[in-house]
């Protein structure tokens, strides 16, 4: 059982262990006093998130205490009062990582607030935004650093238990948790009378079972109770009445990797970073069709179009960028145009998206907008709870709507009807699935309204995704080589050899096994 | 398809299940890691373990139901002993992840979210398997496919045959 001499003689003692490794690795250098990875990737980053990713090796404590870990609970449990931990909270403003950007410090004061002989702290890590994987990468390469965010969090409300709920599709960050809290409890970092200071804290791991819903706070407390993942009316707030009815704190993992970082350097130190509201840093997963994908940690304020362009190296060549989601099924599409917004929550909010979990999905000219907002359209309607009508039957016939329009039997009125039924969803919905569930629709129908109109008055998909839109075509590049006639599934295709060839489009099934076959790249779609 | 539960054959497994409900029975909250422990050991829900469930626990049939349904990851038909996990994020969306899926389906003889009568595949469709900077990806068993293209496909799933 460590105590806090100790552990300052273990991180004295690791720290040159864990330097020689890493010398010998030389995959790292130091930058103002701080161990950070190499490369040009890294270079415009700034890692608080991930401070430890990918140096650390996850499944050695020692590492992490190496690079002052569990320093930030030391210091809170022998120095300073719950009060104060929570005015320092409060003063770095550090808001939610989860996506909604809720101050933490004032989650934990309304936590305080009420007296109970049972609270809380969750560690909300069910993270499902299709296109985000910045949790599990926390989880998988540096999960200490979550455990002492809670056991901190946990000192600061008054509580003694806490609990992470992770996706079961994460088993590597399942097993490197299991690995990290029995090591924090061996040392005696968790569990009865931590470093001596007679403060308790034990986590208990519970596993999602894929529902998508289940990261909405109240549907998640259901969840680890046992029951169907439904949100719950919000009567009360769950710091007054949470999990079990007791006061309860639920803090994303990104959100609580931030913690112990603050009080090693002071609110002061967190709030100089990003812009004034939103402080700190962020982690995005910057992903889709963007040349060096990768997770990338910015100060808040950053412009996204410095984020894909000069970090992840723009499009693929010949390709022009057309759009870039963030904040998953529930954020928006900001098209080029914008894209010299910065990154902060009020910003993307006034271009109609959020900043979600971190979510950034890079989309250039041959993805059709109509056709990312049905995607998304119909990952709403498959993970919809079903509790509420607006999300349940609105968001169904969303999508019914979206795709009659990608078959090319779209009528006018249906933009018409799309605005209504997103504003009803989004205003009348239960929970934030449901409010947000719009949001694609209602970007794409604002920045993307010509592609709208041309697949409802054209029949056509500009973007060539639409298979039923499509119509192939023979170019006079065509050798007459007979292979695409030979192997059309449907014989749609005539010609004489070494003349140009013709297909058939009525009876043209659109499979694309021509524009595989042909050697001259003759065929095209349009 | 139907699928058939020998209770006689899985007697052993089946003690070991309800020991591991009478010694957690206690514990709030604890039907989701019940079902999640029946899911692993015996690979889906068979209505017999249901029962066994709601009798042990306590709690009414209609509710074990309830959850079990509620929760895309509950099966109720065995999983193939390989099971082949398509991602359809949208980086593996945007990524053509929708065509490697149906060549898939189509390799296989089955569809998405189904067995292959041998017991050997099955698919399982995914929301997001947290691997986008390789997208688009499939996993078997556990095991990252990343990159792919529809030509991957036949060479990949004839190694598990």
């Amino acid at each position: 059982m460590l105590t806090l001499e100790s552990l300052k003689e273990l991180k004295e003692k690791s720290r040159p262990i864990l330097e020689e490794r890493l010398r010998k690795e030389d995959k790292t250098e130091v930058r103002d006093g701080n161990i950070v990875l190499k490369g040009d990737y890294y270079k415009k980053q700034l890692r608080i998130a991930l401070r430890n990713f990918e140096i650390i090796k996850p499944d050695d404590i020692d590492e992490y205490i190496a690079l002052e870990g569990y320093s930030a609970l030391g210091k809170v449990l022998t120095e300073i009062t719950p009060e104060e931990v929570i005015n320092i909270m409060s003063e770095s403003y550090l808001r939610g990582r989860g996506g909604a950007g809720f101050p933490t410090g004032r989650k934990w004061a309304e936590a305080f607030k009420y007296d109970s002989d049972k609270k809380y702290i969750i560690c909300n890590a069910d993270e499902g935004d299709p296109g985000a994987f910045m949790d599990r990468s926390i989880l998988e390469g540096d999960p200490h650093s979550v455990l002492e965010g809670m056991a901190i969090a946990g000192y600061a409300i008054g509580s003694d238990q806490g609990f992470i709920y992770v996706r079961a599709e994460y088993p590597v960050a399942v097993q490197r948790l299991k690995t990290a809290i029995e090591q924090a409890k061996k040392y005696g970092l968790l569990g009865n009378n931590i470093l001596g200071t007679g403060f308790n804290f034990d986590i208990e791991l519970r596993l999602g079972a894929g529902a998508f819903v289940c990261g909405e706070s109240t549907a998640l407390i259901e969840s680890i109770e046992g029951k169907r993942g439904m949100p719950r009316t919000k009567i009360y707030r769950t710091a007054h009445r949470g999990l079990w009815q007791k006061p309860t704190v639920i803090n994303n993992v990104e959100t609580l990797a931030n913690v112990p970082v603050i009080f090693q350097k002071g609110a002061k130190w967190f709030r100089s970073i990003g812009t004034e509201k939103s402080p700190g840093t962020k982690v995005f997963s910057l992903v889709g069709k963007v040349k060096k994908a990768g997770l990338v940690e910015v100060p808040m304020g950053m412009p996204i179009r410095e984020i894909v362009f000069d970090i992840g190296g723009g499009v693929g060549e010949g390709r022009k960028i057309k759009a870039v989601q963030t904040g998953g099924p529930s954020g928006g599409c900001i098209p080029e145009k914008l894209m010299d917004t910065s990154v902060d929550f009020e910003s993307l909010a006034k271009i109609g998206s959020i900043m979600g979990s971190g979510g950034m999905v890079v989309m250039d000219d041959t993805d059709c907008m109509v056709d990312i907002a049905r995607f998304f359209l119909d990952f709403t309607v498959d993970e919809s709870c079903g509790k509420c009508v607006p999300c349940r039957e609105g968001t169904k016939r969303m999508l019914e709507i979206l795709e009659r329009i990608t078959q090319g039997k779209g009528v006018e009125e249906d933009l018409e009807r799309l605005d209504d039924l997103s504003e009803t969803v989004r205003f009348t919905s239960l929970c934030g699935l449901g409010k947000s569930a719009p949001n694609p629709v209602i970007t794409t129908l604002k920045y993307f309204r010509n592609e709208y109109e041309s697949h409802i008055r054209d029949k056509k998909c500009p973007a060539g995704v639409c298979q039923a839109l499509l119509e192939y075509y023979i170019t006079d590049k065509c050798v007459g080589c007979g292979k695409c006639a030979k192997n059309c599934p449907v014989s749609c295709i005539s010609g004489k050899v070494k003349e140009r060839h013709v297909i058939d489009a009525g009876k043209c099934i659109r499979c694309g096994t021509c524009i595989a076959q042909c050697p001259v790249s003759a065929i095209i779609k349009k | 398809m139907e699928f058939k539960f020998d209770l006689k054959e899985n007697k052993g497994k089946l003690d070991k299940f309800r020991a591991f409900i009478s010694e957690n029975k206690e514990k709030k909250g604890i039907l989701m890691p019940v079902l999640q422990k029946a899911q692993g050991e015996f690979g889906y829900l068979p209505a017999e373990i249901l029962e066994v469930i709601s009798k042990d626990l306590k709690v009414p049939i209609s509710e074990v139901y309830g959850v079990a349904t509620f929760y895309s990851q509950f099966s109720f038909i065995p999983k193939g002993k390989n099971n082949i996990s398509v991602c359809l994020g949208t980086a593996c969306y945007v990524k053509g992840g929708e065509k490697i899926l149906e060549e898939i389906e189509s390799v296989l003889g089955i569809q998405r979210g189904g067995t292959t009568p041998d017991l050997k595949f099955s698919i399982t469709p995914t929301r997001c398997l947290g691997a986008c900077g390789l997208s688009p990806v499939i996993s078997i068993n556990g095991k990252i496919y990343g990159e792919l293209t529809v030509k991957d496909i036949k060479g990949i799933i004839k190694d598990y045959r």
